[in-house]
């Protein structure tokens, strides 16, 4: 009887050992499905034309998307400037300046900020800066994207900030540094690969974002005027153009899908596997 | 002679250290000021773009149904019930999967493994969400409809749930898709908890006798059930507010209907259809609002969700 039972309490112990492993399999295996798909269809539309021409008008064959790679990389560029040092420095302060009232509300919203949806994030950049100015801007989604940048950077920069050993800002004091000089020559340089992981990291992330991008940014067929004007991106077009009904555009779809996803990966292992070995990245 | 000279550079450095500190801490504390404030004007704004919508429907707002933006008649409900069911949907199916494969990852898998499928785990958390709309759109939609629905209406058919021609496009869909997206949040942050949890509870429970499983099962998920329960929250709040994917593949009709297979509308996918399309001024408001909500949906579940995370997380270096 007693063996009995054990065998039982065995073979539950295998049975749930094997699904466990049998549901990451699945769950990892989503990723090669994705890639194949995009490396499938997407390698099969890619051509020169899609980083060197225009988009053509429905229902002529070919064109490409050079506007809205060009556009992807102000946008971005630009939300990247304001959110960095913004982060950065609002991790320093997170990390470095002991403030027992004011740093754990910070930090709480900051992880409530992250969390909320992107699309609401483009509502305040609308009533921000398309309402007043009258116009869609690249401007307005790279405030949008800026938002959504900043509480990343903070919580990864103060958490490498963290890992940074006491023994070298003591050392440091020790040698009549100030505090500020300690944490601009010693501090940030010893959590420097960390921190600039984070970056790349947040920033590829908010590369991949279309829903604030829709009504901020919004689109252009064109090159257009600039930061200032409606600007085309990326995610934006291959979402106008996989709900379209015409075939040549969901073939381009498939290829901005596939310049996408390659961005991204590409940026995520760099900063994960090269810059950041053996460094634990949280999620973001 | 010299000693006061000294003394007065000292004195000196010593105080232009200290104006550098504390213009330091004053400027680094502005940005991290910044953050509170972002979130508050976000708040301010919302509210203040809703108020035409505010002011004519009041609180009926939340319980009627109509969307007739010709006779500007505007109600939430059949686009909240859309994001509702398509998130408990994702979170049916998610919430197994995401769970076992944090227990595969941190308690029974060989380190080597373990850390190179945390990896690919990250990878999938990191593709945009406008790519697994892309492959839902041209994949998941296709085989939903020739397959998925068929055979669910043929062995589950007898329930309202499962009931009503099969399009593709619509709830299930809407909640498979997001399923796939909220299983890598559910896996990082229960796999944290998980590792979380004191050693000396997985080798009490093993020298007593208990097999792997019962120890994994019994002790350590118990230890670590708020971290759990607080990821699965932030999953849910993930897929409230996916916009992208739900968009493409929810079939974009506000009505509510007892059947999964029929298409319906999210808060997030009508703010990314009509937003930018919306004219007057009622219209526009409306749809802020539908933003507002959707932002006090959000912003309490993560409330809740950070406030377990931080209380496991803790519990576990306190040891």
């Amino acid at each position: 009887m007693m063996s009995g039972n054990l065998i039982w309490r065995k073979s539950v112990n295998a049975v749930m050992l094997s699904v466990t492993a049998l549901f990451t399999v699945l769950t990892v295996s989503t990723l090669f499905l994705i890639l194949g798909y995009l490396v499938y269809y997407g390698g099969r539309s890619l051509d020169w034309n899609f980083f060197t021409k225009l988009p053509l008008p429905p229902g002529e064959i070919g064109g490409g998307m050079a506007n809205a790679i060009v556009g992807s990389v102000e946008i971005v560029g630009v939300a990247a400037l304001m959110g960095l040092p913004a982060g950065f420095l609002a991790g320093v302060y997170l990390a470095e300046f002991e403030d027992k009232m004011f740093a754990p509300l910070i930090r709480y919203i900051a992880d409530l900020l992250n969390g909320i949806p992107s699309i609401v994030v483009g509502l305040l950049a609308w009533t921000l800066v398309v309402v007043p100015t009258r116009t869609f801007s690249g401007l307005a989604g790279s405030i949008a994207l800026s938002v959504m940048l900043i509480p990343i950077v903070t919580r990864q920069t103060e958490q490498f900030l963290r890992e940074v050993p006491l023994s070298l800002r003591e050392g440091a004091l020790a040698l009549g540094a100030s505090k500020w000089k300690t944490i601009a020559t010693v501090v940030v340089p010893a959590g420097s690969k960390g921190i600039l992981t984070g970056m790349i990291l947040g920033v590829a992330r908010i590369a991949g974002e279309s829903a604030p991008l829709l009504f901020t940014a919004f689109n252009n067929q064109f090159w257009g005027g600039g930061i200032t004007q409606p600007t085309a991106s990326l995610p934006v077009m291959i979402y106008i153009r996989a709900i379209s009904p015409y075939d040549d555009w969901h073939r381009q779809a498939w290829a901005a899908g596939l310049v996408l996803i390659g961005m991204v990966l590409l940026a995520n292992i760099a900063a994960r596997l090269v810059l950041a070995r053996g460094v634990s990245v949280p999620r973001a | 002679m010299a000693t006061p000279a000294v003394l007065g550079t000292t004195a000196i450095r010593q105080r232009t250290a200290q104006t550098g500190d504390i213009v330091a801490r004053l400027i680094t504390f502005a940005f991290a000021a910044s953050i509170i404030l972002v979130t508050f004007l976000l708040v301010w704004q919302l509210w203040l773009s809703s108020a035409p919508s505010r002011h004519k429907f009041g609180f009926a707002f939340l319980f009627t149904s109509t969307w007739n933006p010709v006779t500007e008649e505007f109600g939430s409900l059949p686009f909240m019930y859309g994001t509702v069911v398509t998130s408990v949907l994702a979170l049916l199916i998610s919430v197994p999967l995401g769970l076992g494969s944090a227990i595969f990852l941190s308690e029974l898998a060989p380190a080597g493994i373990s850390n190179a499928l945390t990896f690919l785990v990250e990878l999938l958390a990191a593709i945009p969400s406008v790519i697994y709309g892309l492959l839902a759109l041209f994949t998941v939609v296709p085989l939903m409809r020739s397959y998925g629905e068929p055979f669910l209406k043929s062995t589950l058919g007898f329930l309202p749930l499962f009931k009503g021609p099969s399009l593709g496009f619509g709830l299930l869909t809407a909640g498979m898709v997001l399923s796939i997206m909220t299983v890598p949040f559910i896996i990082s942050v229960s796999r944290e908890a998980l590792l979380a949890v004191p050693r000396e509870q997985r080798e009490a429970a093993l020298a007593l006798g208990a097999t792997r499983w019962e120890t994994t099962w019994r002790v350590v998920v118990p230890y670590a059930k708020l971290g759990i329960l607080g990821s699965i929250f932030l999953g849910l709040a993930r897929a409230l507010g996916e916009t992208m994917a739900v968009t493409m593949v929810i079939g974009n009709d506000p009505k509510i209907s007892a059947s999964l297979f029929a298409p319906g509308y999210s808060i997030a996918a009508v703010l990314a259809n009509e937003f930018s399309e919306a004219s007057g001024e009622v219209y526009v408001s409306a749809l802020v609002e539908l933003g507002l909500v959707l932002f006090f949906l959000t912003i309490v579940i993560n409330g809740f969700a950070r406030v377990m995370i931080v209380a496991t997380t803790r519990k576990g270096s306190k040891r």
